[in-house]
């Protein structure tokens, strides 16, 4: 992810839901320049959030090794603006999951205030035109989960933690050895 | 089973939420992509809202058999073959191939379905 549009998992089920906080503050220049005078979190960038948060989720079930990727909203109800000082909690369960994508409910809460609700579909890039493009490389994406504390979290449903994947691990190690 | 009605009018519900399309737009005789303005992601969004309705699992290849159309032995200078056409038959018993046989250009297949083919299918799979 180029940007992070949440700040740390919270709560992780392995193909239940997920959960995770965002902080918004008026020092990020998308909150002070979008509406100038009025500082404003975009909204787009709530659903974006949702995106993270839902496709970590979806994409987790196959230990992070297929192309999951953001396909449409397919239902969006924003209730207010987030403002300068607002902590988000985003909450994506998963509703649908087959071979060729997955669908979640996304509902954003600041504090008991329903700010967000919405439907996301996610296509898994299968076919043979994506055979060899790699959405991530595995040693920055092991690291971008490690930031968001999905390792510390996350579970599977069984209750049992959630493992960083062997080939993150071992393209971590490939970027640690010297020579 | 539900009757052919109540596959129509499920099917219908499908199709309004998935694109945004009103109630009187969606007619059997409708193409999904050229009447309707489905695009190729929407297909996937109509099988999953299609699956919850009815209970049912579709599988992408027998909707679309894009297998066959991008089959070398099927396919040439652009256009479905006669064995091609006998494939996407047997395959596809559920769609009105006549118009698509009269000019079989592959290009073309895509706003082939339409709604009433996307009830005939649902049909045979609750069936």
């Amino acid at each position: 992810m180029r940007w992070f549009l949440i700040d740390r998992f919270t709560e992780f089920v392995s193909q239940q839901y997920a959960v995770a906080v965002r902080s918004i503050s008026l020092s990020e220049e998308a909150v002070d320049e979008y509406v100038p005078g009025i500082p404003t979190y975009p909204s787009s960038l709530i659903v974006e959030g949702m995106a993270q948060t839902g496709g970590i989720l979806c994409s987790q079930i196959s230990d992070f090794e297929q192309r999951m990727v953001l396909a449409k909203i397919m239902k969006l109800k924003l209730n207010a603006e987030a403002v300068p000082g607002d902590l988000l909690t985003l909450r994506a369960d998963l509703q649908t999951h087959t071979a060729d994508g997955a669908v979640i409910r996304g509902t954003v809460h600041r504090e008991d205030f329903v700010l967000a609700e919405m439907q996301l579909m996610f296509a898994i890039l299968n076919d043979e035109r994506f055979e060899n493009v790699q959405l991530f490389e595995p040693a920055g994406f092991c690291r971008m989960l490690r930031v968001l504390k999905l390792f510390n979290v996350g579970v599977y449903e069984d209750g049992t933690p959630i493992e960083i994947p062997e080939f993150m691990l071992e393209a971590e190690q490939a970027g640690l050895t010297v020579g | 089973m539900p009757s052919n009605e109540e596959v129509f009018e499920k099917v219908k519900e499908a199709l309004m939420d998935a694109l945004g399309v009103d109630d009187d737009e969606v007619t059997p005789e409708a193409t999904l992509v050229g009447d309707l303005g489905a695009e190729s992601i929407d297909f996937l969004d109509i099988i999953f809202k299609v699956e919850k309705a009815f209970d049912i699992k579709i599988e992408r290849e027998e909707l679309f058999p894009e297998d066959v159309l991008s089959n070398a032995e099927y396919v040439q200078d652009g256009r479905v073959t006669e064995a091609g056409l006998a494939v996407l038959k047997e395959r596809m018993p559920f769609a009105d191939l006549t118009k698509f046989e009269e000019n079989p250009i592959v290009q073309d297949f895509g706003n082939l379905l339409t709604v009433q083919d996307l009830c005939n299918y649902v049909s045979t799979k609750v069936a």
